[in-house]
């Protein structure tokens, strides 16, 4: 097989393997949540239930598709769309398997940070086009959240290029066959993992769509296959962060016996499960303690990471 | 590599004269970060993906991002699109129009005259670093100063006056 029919094998497998995973994660937190509540949850269609998203997705699409005559029509049918584009695109540097990456760019991280921070635009301008004041109050939320935690986020990941010594996320996982990051790094992976629920607006930290306080915040007006789209969107996010966490700082695919495909989803899904259990136990903070805690702890962790292991690395040098 | 550069080149001029043009807000915005996209594009086609990538986050992805926050803030609605069309008829394009015609030419004739030096060799962010912290160490140092200085009038100026209000 040429190199350029490979790479769009490639690309077409990890499509349909990502979209089908974020399909399957939406019946798995159900089941999962329902387990740690002490009841059943989705268990009618198909075994387990495990059809139930499909059933949605038909429920979705048979909806009728409303836009509302008071939004702003074309940013609001944009809106969603914005947020599967940049985080499919962000998919196309994380690296599966020795062989199975879209594109190994040398700025792969950067790539990474810079697709998550466009995301923002999505709810951003939902919220905006929706012209209602729910809406605007959870987008102006999302935005406020997501471009202060973007800040940590960034931060927390140059201890990992530090030591690495290479924004590319192949390198990255390569330089880990001594050692995983998440020992020498665990205050970059702490504050990466705050930063993660942030970006992906999960709860804890879902103050942007908080159901008591701002109905549906920013997608309340969204409908139909619209809506699926965020839904999705979320589920793909929850994903993107989990792999990238186990590609700087879980070794990626690296691990013995098994193939590295293998454990890179098996140590995925093991993250995919922390996110879920989060949103079983954690209650929802206000929106002031929220970026309180941002910039207050977060933030420092995040430099005083960065100073000693800048420190450490220069006096191995 | 030289079809995408143009490609990218001719949506960042036609991205950026909308966004110029446009007399709702936010799409002028929107279009603004096309454009700052097109551009980042083309700074990735001609060997420099560092720059690409920071052009994305910095400008696309937190500058822009303040401004859209901005306007929605400020809620603006039908009307200040009205008000713009009352403060912007179609003849006050004329006199910056015509500059803009000479600018066009005076660059038509300079790119005309050089040599194309595209798609150079691939500038790294090892090449970039080392350049930053090598020759141009002085410039890092003052802008940093710079932002600084930033950071400390704004704290000044979103400080709660406790004087007054008798502390609390």
């Amino acid at each position: 097989m040429s190199p350029s029919l490979y790479a769009i094998v490639i690309l077409i497998v990890i499509l349909v393997v990502l979209l089908t995973v974020a399909a399957l994660l939406v019946w798995f937190e159900r089941r999962l949540l329902g387990l740690w509540q002490d009841r059943y949850g989705p268990n009618r269609v198909g075994p387990f239930g495990i059809f139930q998203t499909v059933a949605d997705t038909i429920k979705l699409l048979t909806k009728e598709d409303w836009i509302p005559p008071f939004a702003d029509r074309p940013v609001f049918v944009i809106a969603p769309a914005i947020v599967m584009v940049t985080v499919l695109l962000a998919f196309g540097v994380v690296p599966f398997a020795p062989t199975v990456q879209v594109a190994d760019l040398n700025i792969g991280l950067l790539f990474f940070l810079g697709m998550s921070s466009l995301g923002v635009y999505s709810v951003t301008l939902a919220g905006w086009s929706s012209d209602n004041k729910y809406a605007l109050v959870g987008s102006l939320r999302a935005a406020a959240q997501m471009l202060a935690y973007e800040v940590f986020m960034g931060l927390s990941l140059m201890g990992v290029v530090m030591l690495a010594g290479s924004f590319s996320l192949r390198a990255i996982v390569e330089a880990q066959r001594g050692l995983w990051y998440c020992v020498p790094q665990l205050l970059g992976l702490i504050v990466f993992a705050n930063a993660g629920i942030a970006e992906t607006r999960r709860l804890p930290f879902d103050l942007p769509e908080a159901e008591s306080e701002i109905v549906a915040g920013y997608h309340s007006e969204y409908s139909g296959m619209k809506f699926g789209m965020f839904f999705i969107g979320e589920y793909l996010g929850i994903t993107l962060i989990s792999a990238m966490a186990v590609t700087l700082f879980f070794g990626g695919w690296l691990g013995p016996w098994l193939p590295p495909v293998v454990w890179f989803a098996l140590k995925t899904l093991i993250l995919v499960c922390g996110f879920i259990l989060l949103r079983a136990t954690l209650p929802r903070p206000r929106f002031d303690q929220l970026m309180a805690y941002g910039w207050k702890v977060m933030l420092p962790l995040a430099l005083l990471n960065l100073a000693v292991t800048g420190a450490i690395v220069t006096a191995r040098a | 590599m030289d079809i995408l550069f143009y490609v990218a080149a001719v949506v960042a001029v036609l991205a950026t004269a909308l966004a110029i043009t446009r007399r709702n807000a936010v799409h002028g915005l929107l279009y603004l970060i096309v454009s700052l996209l097109a551009v980042a594009l083309i700074f990735f086609v001609v060997g420099a993906p560092f720059v690409a990538a920071l052009e994305v986050i910095i400008y696309a992805g937190a500058i822009m991002v303040l401004f859209v926050f901005v306007m929605m803030l400020l809620n603006l609605g039908p009307q200040s699109a009205d008000q713009e069309r009352r403060w912007l008829p179609p003849g006050v394009w004329s006199g910056p129009l015509a500059l803009a015609i000479v600018l066009f030419g005076e660059l038509l004739y300079v790119i005309g005259s050089a040599t194309l030096a595209s798609t150079g060799a691939e500038i790294g962010p090892v090449e970039v670093g080392i350049a930053l912290y090598g020759p141009y160490a002085l410039g890092v140092e003052i802008a940093s100063m710079l932002l600084l200085a930033g950071l400390v009038g704004a704290y000044h100026l979103g400080r709660r006056e406790t004087e007054r209000s008798g502390g609390g």
